[in-house]
């Protein structure tokens, strides 16, 4: 087979998997509440509900599609689309797995390998919020411009912290290409191990980005009505709605890229060597290939359970609280991390990031000692 | 072919940095420089400089920009709000206008660049952009990280609340 095909065949199929994959995290969302919440969930259309996505779509798609008087007709419209473009356009440089060979040619399990792949990445999600803020604005409510203006502050802030917390990570594998730091990762050295803290303030990143609970701010009902989707109606709400399942589905595949090895698994070397010596060269590389892929699903999928879960156990942040977390909190953290991690590479001692972790708890067990007796001060006097 | 990128990238940028200017609008003057800051990072694309392109949108489209419409969705303009500019603030717009242009001018003008000769496609990748600015360009890269540094804390100190001014 020639390999544009091939190419273009393993970019519509990352397509395709990322499109049907967010369809079935709507499906499995509702699951995991029910779980959660000891009920059962969707169960009406098809086993165990699995027609669910589908029958929801056709809603979204009968249902009136309504644009307010006074909207700016022609952004009101590009603001959805907006968000589900950069939706999609984030998982072109994740490498979901190392290679297929296949008769003279090694082609590469990723849409396109490019040596700034992390910071694409990056990029694509600074463009995120337009599609919110732009939506927000040009419907013409005071509710949705609350909410649009939350979303572009909101993601701003924790912009930051994400950036210094992939610099640590930037720094420990010398590349800013996706596929490099994920080979950096071979044999077990997951970045998680030697990355605690920046992986924690990577995940708190993610979820703000993404705007999932206890960050969904921009969307909070208690206080705006619906946030920047008032206004919106039919299949732009579902694109908009859709377009967060996709971004959820993007940054599992980062984290997992980032911190958890990607396709790499303990003990890979011994299962390709053994099936290259019982199937032959190409056929065994094929297969062990196949099963870092799946690993690799395995691990993003794991992801977006765990966005899950936590937006069923958390309630919503305060705006404030939100806003004191990203600035006072988590960017003194991050660049204490970036600092250590950098003094460990010089040293040579590559767990001194660990100690970034000590201290940030030893930080926060004084500021809550201090504080409690304030507090009890405050209630003698 | 890459050609045409070229033209299309061009005309892109020019229309829309002329549509900032035109536009009564000042949320779609924003949404004009974003496309031109778009059409910029294509020609640093085509330039092979990856790393910059990136930047360039992270940077001025993904963080500058969203300010921008941040505060300008805060003011809410209209067109009946629209204050006339003085005349002499526009005779200064222009002359300062103006005077980038002639600066830009000379600096082509000077430079010189066969179209035949070599250049090395790999100087804008980001492995040989940092060696460049931590080796040669070291001062100039740490004293606008000062400059930075100076900013950051200018906005700190103005944005801070003075003793006994009430708070929220």
């Amino acid at each position: 087979m020639d390999p544009l095909i091939v190419n273009a065949l393993i970019i519509l199929s990352i397509f395709g998997i990322t499109l049907l994959i967010a369809t079935y995290s709507t499906w499995a969302e509702r699951k995991v509440a029910g779980f959660i919440q000891d009920r059962l969930g969707p169960n009406r259309a098809g086993w165990g509900g699995l027609m669910q996505p589908l029958a929801d779509a056709g809603k979204m798609f009968f249902k009136e599609d309504f644009i307010p008087a006074h909207a700016n007709k022609w952004l009101f419209i590009f603001g959805p689309s907006l968000a589900m473009l950069t939706a999609c356009m984030a998982s072109a440089v994740i490498p979901f797995g190392d290679s297929f060979i296949i008769g003279e040619n090694i082609v590469l399990v990723q849409a396109i390998e490019v040596n700034i792949g992390i910071l694409y990445v990056f990029g694509v999600v600074s463009l995120g919020v337009y599609g919110l803020m732009i939506g927000g604005w040009a419907s013409n409510n005071k509710f949705s411009l609350l909410g649009a203006v939350r979303a572009a502050s909101q993601n701003i802030s924790y912009e930051l912290a994400m950036g210094l917390s992939i610099i640590a990570i930037i720094l420990m594998s010398g590349s800013l290409s996706l596929r490099t730091i994920v080979e950096g990762q071979h044999g077990g050295n997951w970045n998680i191990l030697y990355q605690p803290l920046g992986f924690i303030i990577f995940l708190t990143c993610a979820f703000a980005e993404c705007n999932r609970t206890p960050f969904d701010l921009p969307e909070c009902e208690t206080e705006l009505i619906g946030g920047y989707h008032t206004e919106y109606s039919s299949m732009k709400l579902g694109f908009y709605l859709f377009a967060e399942y996709i971004n959820m589905f993007a940054s599992s595949a980062v984290t997992a890229c980032l911190f958890f090895g990607g396709f790499n698994y303990p003990g890979m070397d011994a299962v390709q060597n053994e099936l290259i010596k019982s199937l032959g060269e190409s056929t065994g590389h094929n297969i062990a290939t196949g099963i870092g892929i799946a690993v690799m699903f395995a691990k993003i999928l794991f992801g977006i359970f765990f966005f899950m879960w936590v937006r069923w156990t958390l309630p919503r942040f305060r705006y404030d609280q939100l806003m004191n977390l990203g600035w006072k909190g988590l960017i003194p953290a991050a660049i204490l991390n970036v600092i250590l991690t950098g003094a460990g590479i010089l040293l040579e001692m590559r767990w001194l990031s660990w100690v970034a972790v000590l201290i940030v708890i030893g930080i926060a067990v004084l500021q809550a000692s201090i504080s409690q007796k304030k507090e009890l001060r405050a209630q003698r006097a | 072919m890459i050609q045409n990128v070229f033209w299309f990238l061009t005309f892109l940028a020019i229309i829309s940095a002329c549509m900032v200017v035109f536009s009564r609008n000042p949320i779609h003057s924003v949404l004009y420089l974003i496309i031109t800051f778009f059409a910029l990072s294509g020609h640093y694309l085509l330039l092979n400089a990856q790393f910059l392109a990136v930047v360039n949108i992270i940077v001025y489209a993904g963080a500058i920009m969203v300010l921008f419409l941040f505060v300008i969705m805060f003011l809410n303009l209209r067109r009946e709000t629209e204050v006339q500019k003085p005349i002499a603030v526009k005779f200064a717009a222009v002359i300062s206008g103006l005077i980038l242009l002639a600066v830009l001018l000379g600096a082509l003008l000077k430079a010189d660049i066969q179209p035949g000769s070599e250049v090395d496609s790999q100087i804008g990748l980001v492995e040989n952009l940092g060696k460049v600015l931590f080796s040669d360009f070291l001062l100039p890269f740490e004293l606008a990280s000062v400059l930075f540094l100076v900013a950051m804390v200018g906005a700190i100190m103005l944005g801070k609340r003075d003793p006994g001014e009430p708070t929220i």
